[in-house]
């Protein structure tokens, strides 16, 4: 588990103080996957950062499995980072060393392991992250999607419990991210890591994250369980995130309300709701008319969701709420008649 | 061709390239020895760097901006006093080296500097974030990733060396250039000045040659 409690970070510019994050309390389980979304200047990088402390808080206390790590001296301090992998967004792979070689190097430079017992131990990586025939070439050899997979690899290689991924797809191709999700998903679900994933993509966050917290002018506005975040947003920070996401026009919407009669309901289905002919059955049963005006169908990680805007006319609309209710439809009122 | 070069004395031209080679290869190695150290600790000491300490940066460059101002010509004759503390002797090859070396050092070590600057700062984070000591950045990090920087700095340095080793002619060092001043120049024998000239020439273009081809073949991006 992950805590911050109170802690915040200031930088000194010139005579100027500038708030990179305000006092911030937090809690990462272990073993979730956890978002920070925002956009540049947010104070997403600074959070993460102090979980390594390549940023030291100006306040406020950490603790990581409840050993206080802001209390730590520069030996313990290095112990504590061998512990916690990190991935970037233009993956920081030393050019003058192959593929083999960075791999290895966190292990060379804490000089616990034997040159056998490094070479079996990266050749295990590399087979992990897919890239056993690639050993012995240096990175510039690489595609961008092989070259975070060196870097995962690398992070990987002290055994953390705790990986923190610093916009790790956002230099990389639709597909390539797509990969690159993938094994960060089972690396967290074989090995037990906490992920700690910073991201300005809500489809990042919707396809691998337990957890996201949104952050905005160096605050946390928002935070909680992906599914409930992303389809209930609040802040407008997070609305902004999610309908670009889903490429909704908050503007377009309200026109395409204006223009059908009767009432709007925004129906969200999660898990097997999502499959079911709910509205097809409800529509037999009560005898009501509906026409849906805008809708959704996808997956927050692997649990499938749906989410329909739609005008419903007839007498028997309470009771065809019931029904939905019941279902454990979650509906939201739009508009009244 | 005896006739055209009538007042060459080859064996003359044979010793006075030994003694280039002696005053570039000394200067060149004690030159590295403290510029490099130097370069480093100007890099580490810099603004927002690992070691970032404004005072020490401050009296480090501006020691390195003096030495770098001060003509070289003029450097050796400065030097002559305290050349002869060390050495015993101003003169000759042992009389250059001195000179040679304190007139290269800041040189070489702004260029290291350069070089470490070039390095992607990202690097330095991602293997402070596996928990390296700074020597251990220094040494498996920044070191390597700047070599082909600090080989290309170092040709720069050899070459700048060998017109000053033509300069310490003056002062009595021996080597190509003396013999071009004495001879060439003092005596009129315009073709001991051709000679001594081509093959500083040719060893400029080797210097060269051999500093590219070194920097590519470590240059892996």
């Amino acid at each position: 588990m992950i805590e911050f409690f109170k802690v915040h970070k200031a930088y000194q510019l010139g005579k100027k103080s500038i708030t990179a994050l305000q006092a911030t309390s937090l809690q990462i389980p272990t073993g979730q996957i956890y978002g920070l979304i925002g956009h540049s200047g947010a104070g997403k990088s600074t959070l993460m950062r102090l979980i390594n402390r390549l940023e030291e808080p100006s306040g406020g206390r950490i603790e990581v499995d409840g050993l206080d790590i802001t209390q730590l001296d520069a030996a313990g301090l290095r112990n504590f980072r061998r512990r916690v992998g990190m991935i970037f967004q233009h993956f920081n792979l030393l050019s003058s060393r192959t593929v083999a070689e960075n791999v290895a190097l966190p292990l060379k430079l804490a000089g616990e392991l034997s040159n056998s017992a490094i070479n079996k131990k990266v050749a295990d990586l590399l087979a992990r992250v897919g890239l056993e025939n690639h050993a012995n070439k240096y990175p510039a050899q690489l595609s961008g999607g092989e070259k975070q997979r060196v870097g995962i690899a690398r992070a990987l290689s002290t055994d953390p419990t705790i990986l923190l991924c610093d916009e790790a797809t956002s230099a990389l191709d639709p597909q390539t991210t797509g990969q690159v999700l993938q094994l960060l998903a089972e690396i967290n679900r074989d090995l037990g890591l906490t992920l700690v994933l910073i991201t300005h993509e809500m489809d990042v966050v919707r396809r691998i994250c337990d957890q996201v917290a949104v952050m905005d002018g160096g605050v946390i506005v928002e935070q909680g369980k992906v599914a409930d975040v992303f389809l209930h947003p609040q802040h407008p920070t997070t609305k902004r995130f999610v309908y670009e996401a889903e490429q909704l026009d908050e503007a377009e919407m309200a026109q395409n309300l204006a223009e059908v009669e009767g009432r709007i309901l925004r129906l969200t289905f999660q898990g097997q709701a999502t499959y079911e002919p709910l509205l097809a059955k409800v529509a037999a049963k009560t005898g009501i008319e509906f026409s849906i005006l805008s809708g959704r169908i996808d997956r927050i990680r692997n649990e499938p969701y749906g989410q329909l805007t739609v005008a419903f006319k007839g007498e028997k609309l309470e009771e065809a709420m019931q029904i939905l209710h019941a279902a454990e439809v979650h509906l939201e009122e739009l508009r009244h008649e | 061709m005896n006739e055209l070069l009538i007042n060459v004395d080859w064996y003359e031209i044979w010793l006075a390239t030994l003694e280039t080679f002696l005053m570039l290869g000394g200067s060149l190695l004690f030159t590295i020895i403290l510029g490099l150290p130097l370069g480093i600790l100007l890099f580490l000491t810099g603004p927002k760097q690992l070691f970032d300490q404004k005072g020490l940066y401050l009296i480090l460059s501006l020691v390195t901006n003096i030495l770098r101002s001060l003509p070289f010509i003029i450097l050796l004759i400065v030097m002559i006093p305290f050349t002869v503390m060390i050495t015993g002797t101003s003169l000759g090859v042992a009389g250059a080296i001195p000179p040679l070396v304190v007139g290269a050092t800041p040189f070489f070590a702004r260029l290291v500097e350069t070089a470490l600057r070039e390095v992607d700062r990202g690097i330095i984070e991602a293997t402070q974030a596996m928990g390296a000591t700074t020597k251990q950045i220094i040494i498996s990090a920044l070191l390597p990733e700047a070599r082909p920087g600090i080989l290309a700095a170092t040709t720069v340095t050899a070459i700048t060396l060998v017109s000053y080793t033509a300069m310490a002619g003056v002062v009595g060092a021996g080597g190509l250039g003396d013999l071009a001043i004495r001879f060439g120049y003092q005596r009129f024998q315009t073709d001991v000045m051709v000679v001594t000239v081509v093959l500083l020439l040719v060893l400029v273009q080797v210097l060269q040659m051999v500093g590219d081809r070194l920097v590519v073949h470590y240059s892996r991006k």
